[in-house]
């Protein structure tokens, strides 16, 4: 029983992943949900910080935690979505669900069980160092960084479209 | 025990498995789309622990472009979202399948 703190952050991270994720989906009030959300992805972005993964870990939480939940959360209030009309599945669909996700897992379980474990280098590592990954990002990724930000410009475009009132010119005539 | 590789593949394919039980089971649409942000999250994880172990930095160049994909989704899906209870007024998914119709 040689515990070392590496082991116990992985556990009590794992933990608390797995138990915000299945607060996700268990949650009736939709705010909870992203709330619980935000706390898989903070746990998420430990597992990077454990793996010296730094950039991963702050972009993780800069982009996900910070503007994505933040979409969802506005949203969820403009809708005013509550626990009260929160549409329900039935009980036999429900069971039905969770016993193929079940069963998702036990297969898959069943493939990779027998992947030799790699050990985790436990030595400080540069990989995930913003300048190592900038000099990557910046020669081999260099076109698929520019790609995606036409990728991000049409997305913009689309979100603006789809969103913008349809009937606005009925109304005005 | 100490933390290998498969301890990383067990979290992340648990949190995926939790992704598809939430997709399955819940009828909110913003809900699924955030169980969607789940699994996503799930195979970030894992790539960026095998990237760990391999030594490798590209792994980590392709979480960063999954994390740039899924914020142009979420953009446009929840505008999806947004159009669709203007029409209907519910973000039941049950709704959708009037489309058929």
């Amino acid at each position: 029983m040689n515990y070392n703190i590496h082991d116990i952050l992985f556990w009590g991270l794992s933990a608390m992943a797995v138990g915000c994720a299945l607060g996700v989906i268990l949650s009736r009030n939709p705010v909870n949900s992203v709330m619980f959300l935000i706390l898989t992805f903070f746990a998420i972005s430990g597992h990077y910080l454990l793996m010296n993964a730094q950039f991963l870990a702050v972009v993780n939480i800069i982009v996900y935690a910070g503007a994505i939940m933040v979409l969802f959360l506005f949203v969820i209030m403009m809708m005013n979505l509550n626990a009260d009309v929160e549409p329900q599945k039935g009980q036999l669909v429900q069971l039905a669900g969770v016993i193929s996700g079940g069963v998702l897992f036990l297969v898959i379980l069943a493939a990779i069980k027998s992947a030799s474990p790699i050990d985790v280098d436990k030595s400080a590592s540069q990989i995930g160092l913003i300048d190592n990954l900038g000099k990557v990002l910046f020669t081999k990724f260099v076109l698929p960084f520019e790609i995606s930000s036409v990728l991000f410009l049409s997305a913009m475009i689309g979100a603006i479209v789809i969103g913008k009132k349809e009937d606005t010119h009925v109304i005005n005539k | 025990m100490p933390v290998n590789s498969t301890h990383y593949l067990f979290l992340s394919l648990l949190l995926f498995s939790i992704g598809i039980m939430g997709v399955l089971i819940r009828r909110n649409a913003v809900i699924i789309f955030m169980c969607i942000e789940l699994m996503l999250n799930a195979v970030n994880l894992l790539m960026v622990a095998y990237s760990r172990m391999f030594g490798d930095a590209d792994a980590q160049i392709f979480v960063f472009f999954i994390m740039v994909v899924a914020a142009a989704e979420v953009a446009v899906g929840l505008a999806i979202i947004v159009m669709m209870y203007r029409k209907v007024h519910s973000v039941d998914i049950n709704i959708l399948n009037r489309l058929k119709h």
